[in-house]
Formats: structure tokens, sequence, C-alpha cells
């Protein structure tokens, strides 16, 4: 008999695995792109089918340029996850080719260049949302009017406008934070009642839902000890004391309500999926903390100061760069080396 | 007292313990052979005093102890030494080792045992001697000597002793049989230690996945004034010494530091047992409780087993399915390692044979880039992050491995078993920290010689300046004989002078 001759430990945790992780991910998005499809059709769903098979075409390239076997990565759903979370926060009817470089750039310039997965700096999933971003503007404000205000489109519509978006006569409005954000005159609460689409129960229609959506499966995620509480609580008590400190009763020049930054634009997504991502975060949980408390001042200060109405994105990419700095200074206190004080 | 503590980190791994029916004691079969090597310790190796063809007894030192951190060896029964040479031994890196072979000439006969009378009256440095005589090491895993760690702690004022009875690995089931059965002989033993460190508190510290382990020590240490039985959740790896301190004393033991730097030391029951029959019976450590068991075996069980018996033995007693298992573990799952050769002996260490079959403990997954999860870093029982080791590992980077202090891990493998990774992160870090003590060797190294070197330099400018300072006296010397008027070159002129004119006068 020969033995096998391996390294302690012998024991594996069942079910533990990066496939495992992934797949838990993907499957913690499910609410809050049903409630997506709910308020703005399927675009979100045909977005993320379509960016996901090309995700996984353009993986499976990148790893054949880079001599590596392709079968096993493929397999890991890593590449599935940046390209759904890269589609969630896509325009639901964006054109084939925005999507198209979208995904090219998260799997290429966000993952491949730096080595593939547990190499990358960034988000890749924020590296190409951020290229579309400042590259296509106009694409990617156009978000349709939810379920309430306006007719939702059909399976029909979406597909002409991912394929022949020229044929496409698609309604695009305003999200709530692009109407605060170009309130000019209304005091916040008058903002609140007269203009429909923030009319949810919440902070506008449709996409409280969203949010609270996102928010039910990142804590399925924290309870399945996916990540821990530290990044996303970060985020959320830092937009909450912005926004608290920032209200003044609702002037027309103030920084809107708690709740209002909370359950609007991708508040719970970028809270629940983005920063949590663990290769381009803070290492330990007190690093998290303070990545995710960044990016909630980051997040708030450029909804309310800056010039794109939603931020999340941007604070992840800064942080990205800052993760090193807070790890150098965040490393916890070792078993048997606290300081104690020692009696002479 | 019996407030307990948490530690950081920890997991549930299936604990198995059931299969191998703790509680109950199996005679081990006798072996034809008995394979004793040498090092079953940490420190010297022991140095034969047989040779072949001797005829040894039961309880005869058949290796004397050799320097002072080293233990002797003894014959767990009577034969002739048919052999002493290199053999395959238990050791992490399948190493070879010299090894006293002893063919049993099956009556089992023994030399006479005689203890020590009234040992509270005797004084502990006899007593110490007794115990290192007898040969006895911790049992539990690390087989450090005994009487060492006994002496050692001394100086220090030890006041609390824990006995460590935690046994958080799966599987292992000796110590919770040795509770169960020798409660008694544990508590007598623990008196001994006790008495020769001076402890005040005696703690028999037990997992809560262990009840009648628990009652039988309650009942055995009632007697015992100062003993008291603690128990706690189970969580692997809470039988860490380190780890036990801290959910008992609720304190750390200091980074690179040993518990007797708290006034506290940790004993296995076994250890205890062996410490009581060395000093009350007077007899040598040559057996001890060993769980074997696994799936691939008809009859798992513990077994007081000889020293020395060849672990294939063993397993064909308990009924191997060799063909259902492509592994054989010395120690438990978590931290043993892999039998190269199944004639391996048991050894002191060995508390633990695990044959399990290909479906209880799949070969292992392959490897995955790490993706900083952190699910190590919640699992680490040291509070280090495993993640950044790897890393740092890997790199070679020895700056950053120190400063996350990779030489506190306890390599208990907690971090690899929750990787979703499937990285042998222990793997990794033993390879580094073998690179570091490696560094500081040289760096020790160097020093020296950089010392002797500079050394050597201030001694040969020493000399110099000493000769300098003569030469310099002299010259003084001279110009003031010269100032006083006895010029010496004049004086030397006359002399050749005058030897001259003595020459010619005699020609």
């Amino acid at each position: 008999m020969s033995l096998l001759h391996v390294s302690s430990p012998h024991f594996h945790k069942p079910v533990s695995s990066v496939e495992q992780v992934m797949k838990q991910v993907l499957l913690a998005t499910i609410p809050g792109v049903l409630a997506l499809t709910w308020f703005f059709g399927p675009g979100t769903l045909i977005n993320i089918v379509f960016g996901s098979i090309l995700a996984l075409g353009f993986e499976a390239w990148a790893l054949w340029l880079r001599g590596k076997d392709y079968k096993s990565p493929l397999k890991d759903h890593s590449i599935v996850v940046t390209a759904t979370l890269l589609c969630i926060a896509l325009p639901p009817y964006a054109p084939w080719w925005l999507i198209t470089i979208g995904i090219g750039v998260s799997v290429l310039l966000g993952k491949h260049v730096f080595g593939g997965l547990g190499y990358n700096p960034f988000n890749p999933a924020m590296v190409g949302y951020v290229v579309l971003l400042v590259s296509f503007p106009l694409q990617m404000s156009s978000w349709t009017e939810p379920r309430g205000i306006g007719e939702v489109p059909g399976i029909i519509d979406a597909f002409t406008a991912l394929f022949a978006s020229s044929a496409y006569d698609g309604v695009t409005a305003a999200t709530p934070l692009d109407l605060f954000r170009q309130n000019s005159g209304m005091l916040f609460e008058d903002l609140m009642s007269t203009t429909p689409e923030l009319a949810g129960p919440i902070a506008g229609l449709g996409w409280d839902i969203v949010n609270l959506a996102f928010l039910a499966g990142g804590v399925w995620l924290l309870r399945q000890r996916i990540f821990t509480w530290h990044a996303p609580i970060g985020m959320l008590a830092a937009i909450s004391l912005c926004a608290l400190i920032g209200y003044d009763e609702g002037s027309s020049a103030g920084g809107g309500s708690v709740l209002f930054h909370l359950f609007s634009g991708a508040t719970m997504f970028g809270a629940f999926f983005i920063i949590t991502d663990p290769v381009s975060s803070a290492v330990s949980n007190k690093g998290r903390l303070i990545f995710g408390a960044l990016v909630g001042v980051l997040v708030y200060l450029i909804r309310v100061y800056g010039n794109y109405p939603d931020a999340v994105a941007f604070g992840v990419l800064l942080l990205n760069f800052a993760a090193p700095l807070i790890d150098q200074y965040t490393q916890p206190t070792v078993y048997g080396t606290k300081k104690v004080e020692v009696d002479e | 007292m019996n407030q307990i503590f948490n530690i950081h980190g920890g997991i549930h791994p299936p604990e198995r313990k059931e299969l191998s029916n703790p509680g109950r004691v199996i005679d081990a079969t006798t072996p034809s052979k008995l394979v004793l090597p040498i090092t079953q310790h940490i420190g010297a190796p022991a140095r034969p005093i047989v040779e072949v063809g001797d005829a040894v007894l039961g309880g005869q030192m058949i290796a004397e102890a050799q320097g002072p951190v080293s233990v002797p060896v003894h014959a767990p029964s009577s034969g002739t030494v048919t052999a002493i040479e290199a053999r395959a031994v238990p050791h992490a890196s399948g190493l070879t080792d010299t090894c006293i072979e002893i063919t049993l000439d099956g009556l089992d006969q023994s030399i006479a045992y005689e203890g020590v009378e009234d040992w509270r009256a005797q004084s502990k440095t006899l007593l110490l001697e007794r115990i290192r005589l007898s040969g006895v090491t911790g049992l539990g895993g690390a087989g450090f000597p005994t009487a060492i760690k006994l002496a050692s702690d001394r100086d220090k004022g030890i006041h609390t002793l824990i006995i460590n009875g935690t046994e958080c690995e799966p599987y292992i089931t000796a110590d919770d049989t040795v509770m169960q059965c020798f409660a008694q002989q544990i508590v007598e033993g623990s008196e001994i230690l006790a008495h020769i460190v001076g402890a005040q508190t005696v703690l028999f510290a037990i997992e809560d996945n262990k009840p009648e382990a628990t009652d039988a020590m309650r009942q055995a240490a009632a007697a015992l004034d100062m003993a008291e039985v603690v128990t706690f959740p189970t969580k692997y790896p809470s039988g860490g010494e380190k780890q036990l301190i801290e959910i008992l004393l609720n304190t750390q033991v200091p980074s690179g530091g040993i518990p007797a730097d708290l006034g506290v030391l940790c004993q296995n029951p076994s250890t205890a047992i062996a410490v009581r029959d060395a000093i009350i019976d007077g007899r040598p450590l040559t057996h001890r409780i060993t769980t074997v068991t696994g799936m691939s075996l008809n009859e798992p069980g513990n077994r007081r087993v000889m020293l020395g018996t060849p672990i294939g033995e063993l397993l064909a007693h308990a009924g191997f399915h060799a063909e259902q298992a492509d592994r054989v573990l010395h120690g438990g799952p978590m931290m043993g390692f892999a039998v190269t050769d199944l004639a391996m002996p048991v050894v002191k260490i060995t508390n633990c044979i695990l044959a399990p079959t290909r479906s209880e403990i799949p070969p292992p997954q392959a490897q995955q880039p790490c993706i900083r999860c952190g699910m190590c870093a919640e699992a680490c029982p040291a509070s280090l992050l495993p993640q950044q080791l790897y890393w740092y590992a890997r790199a070679k980077d020895q700056e950053q491995l120190e400063r996350h202090n990779l030489m506190d891990c306890i390599e208990c493998g907690a971090c690899a078993y929750v990787c979703p990774s499937h990285i042998p992160l222990v793997q990794y870090y033993r390879s580094a920290k073998g690179a570091l003590r490696e560094a500081v060797k040289e760096q020790v190294r160097s020093d020296n010689s950089r010392g002797r070197f500079e050394a050597r330099q201030t001694r040969l400018e020493q000399e110099a300046a000493a000769r300098e300072a003569k030469r310099a006296a002299r010259k003084a010397a001279a110009e003031a004989r010269a100032q006083a008027g006895d010029d010496p070159v004049q004086a030397a002129i006359e002399r050749a002078k005058a030897k001259k004119a003595q020459q010619e006068e005699s020609s």
C-alpha cells in the first residue's frame, strides 16, 4: 500500500471552496435583482446574462493569453460575480457595446493585468464601471422610470435596447439622487413630497425597496459568514453620521436625510456587495471598519458636494489605493504581545 | 474560580470521538519485535547501553540519557537485542533515527521495581532524578523531558498546576479514557507534581464533551483540597497550552515566553500517571494508552501499547483494511503527521494512530488562489493574520513575517481548515519558520564572528600601543641618560675602543 504523505491539517471544512463562496454571493444578489426587475423591467436581468457570457469569454481568452489552465478558474464563478455586480450597477437598458466595453475593462484591466483572481488591487467591477462612467456619461445615466410612474419595458424592449439601441425608444428618467443633486430651490421635505420619483415609503420610489432587497441579501451573506460586519457597518454608520451632521432640518442647500442616503442609489448594494470584496479591501477587521467608514464619508461628500450623483464606485476605488496603508496601521494584537505594565 | 474566559477564533471540526469508544482500555497484542528509537523526546538522543545479543528484561534501561536535556529509554518487556541501527521513526519530516530492536521472548519478565518510600519527605532533587531516570516525557504530543520542565519552572515559582485533559483534537480519546479509568492515579501524580513545583492550586481542565471523565475526575479530586475540576465549551484548539491558560486564567503567555513566566505549569494526565508510576511504583515509562481509530478499522479503540510496537502490527490487531485507507496518521487529523512506513514504532508521544478511509478524510483538493476572504483570521486562536503571513511567506519577506509575528503561530491548522481556497497554510508557515530560525542563527553566527574580529582588532591595537609605549619609555630613558651626561652612543664607542685596545695588546 502506498501511503499518502501530506502535511497537517488533514481535515478540511466540508463544502468550503472559492466556488461555494462565489455561489453564495450570487445567490445573495437575487432579492436585489428581483427588486430591480420588478421596478425597472427585465433589463438588469438580461444585462447580467449577457455580461456573464461575455465575461466568461474574456476570462477564457485572458487565461489562454497568459498560458494558464482555463478550465478550473472558469468554474470558480468569480468572473460571473464580477459581471453580475457590474451589470447590476449599469443602467438596465444599456446597449451591447457599453456592456462589452465595461466587462472587457473589468476582466482585462481590472483583473488579469494584475495576475488574475486574488491579485487585483482594485475592485474589477468598479474599474469597469468608472471607465464607462467617465467615458460615456450620457448612456450611463439613462435610467428608466420605475413602475408606478412610467411604463415598465418588456422583454422585447430589453433586447431591442441591448442589440439595436438606435431603434429603442425608451423613456429615461432621473434617479432620486439625480433629482436631489439638481434641486436648487426646494426644501428637502417639499422635494420629497412633490416629486413622484421621491414618493417612495422611505427614500424614493422603487429605490428604497431595491436597497432593502440588497440589504436582505447582504444580511444573509453576513449570517453565512462570507464576510464580517465591519466594512458594511463602517460604511453605513459613516454615511448616517455624515447625513446627520449635514442635515439642516431640510433646507434646499442641505445634505438630505439619513434615511434618504441609506436607501438611495447604490448604498446597500455598495455596502454589502462591493466594499466587501476581500481581495481589494483592507485585511484586518479593524482595517475593514476604517475602510468602510472612509468609503461612506467619500460617498456622502461626492453625493452632496461632488459632480456625480452617486459615488460608491469612486469611493471604493480611492480606498482600494489606501488599503495597504490601512493594513500597515491596523494589525491586530497577536496573542501574547499585549503590552503589560511591569512592576519593577 | 470556575469562571471561564473566551479565546479568539477557534473552529468546530467534526469530533468523531465516539468511534474509538472512550472509557475502555483494550490490551494490545504483544508484538514479536519492538523497535525503540533512542530519541523519543525533545533534546539530546539517549546513548544505547546494550549490545546486539544482550538479553534484556522489562523495565531495564537500554539507553541512557546524554546531557541535561535528555531521558533514557527502557525495554518494555523481556527478550534479546537483535539490532541497533537506523530505522524510520515517527517524525513530521520522515526522518530515520538509531533504534534498538528487541526480539521478545514472550515471557514478559521484568526487573524488580522499587518505589520511593514516603515521597513527601524526599528532596525535590531526588524526585526529579527519579522522574528523569524513569524516562518520563510529556505524553501529550511534544515530548519535552518532564524533569527539565519541572526543574526549570521551579526557579520562577509556580502557583498553579494545570492538568490538561482538554483533548480538543478530533478522534483522539486517549486522555478521556485515561481520566475515566485511572482518575485516582492522575490525582496522585498531580499531587507529586504540585509538591515538586510548590503549586498551591491544581486545575483539572476538561472540555465539556467528556462528562464521564469529568465525573471520574471530580470524584477522585475530591480528596485533594487544592484541586478543582474545570470544564469549558468544546472548541478547537482549546487544548493548546497557551489557549488553555487564557481560558482558565484570562492571561496570555508572553510572546516567546513559557507558562512558567506566569507561574503556571501544564501537564498531560498521562504524564501525571507516568510521574506517579515512577515515584510510587518505581516503574519507568514503557507503555502508554494510544487511541487507534479510523473507519478502516474493524475494532477501533484505546489500547495499552508497549512503546516500540510497530504501527502496522497495532493496526492489524485492530482489524485494518489497508485497501480502504490511503493515509495513516500519527496524532490527530488537525496536527498529526502522515506515517510514511507502517514499520514505524509507537513512541512516547504517540497519542493516536488514525487510519481513515478515503471518504472519511478525502485527499486534499487542488489549491486555489487566496482571495483574502479573512476566514483564516477569524479562526486563528493567536489573532494572527494568516492570509498576510501566507503572502509574506511566499514572498520570503522575513521582515514582514517577523512584524506579523509568524513565530507566535502554534500550527494548529484552524486557518487551513476553513480556507475556501484549500491552501496548505501551515505548511507555508513551517517552512517560513525554518527559514526565519536559520536566518536568526546566521545572524548570531555573523554577530559572533564580527565580535571575534573586533576583539582581535582591539587586542592587536592594544598590543601595538603597548609596544609603542614601551619603545617611547625606553627612548625617554635613553634621552634622560644622555642629558645626564652618559651618552649611550659615546659609551658604546668607548667600550669598543677599549675592547679593540685590549685585543691589540694581547696579540
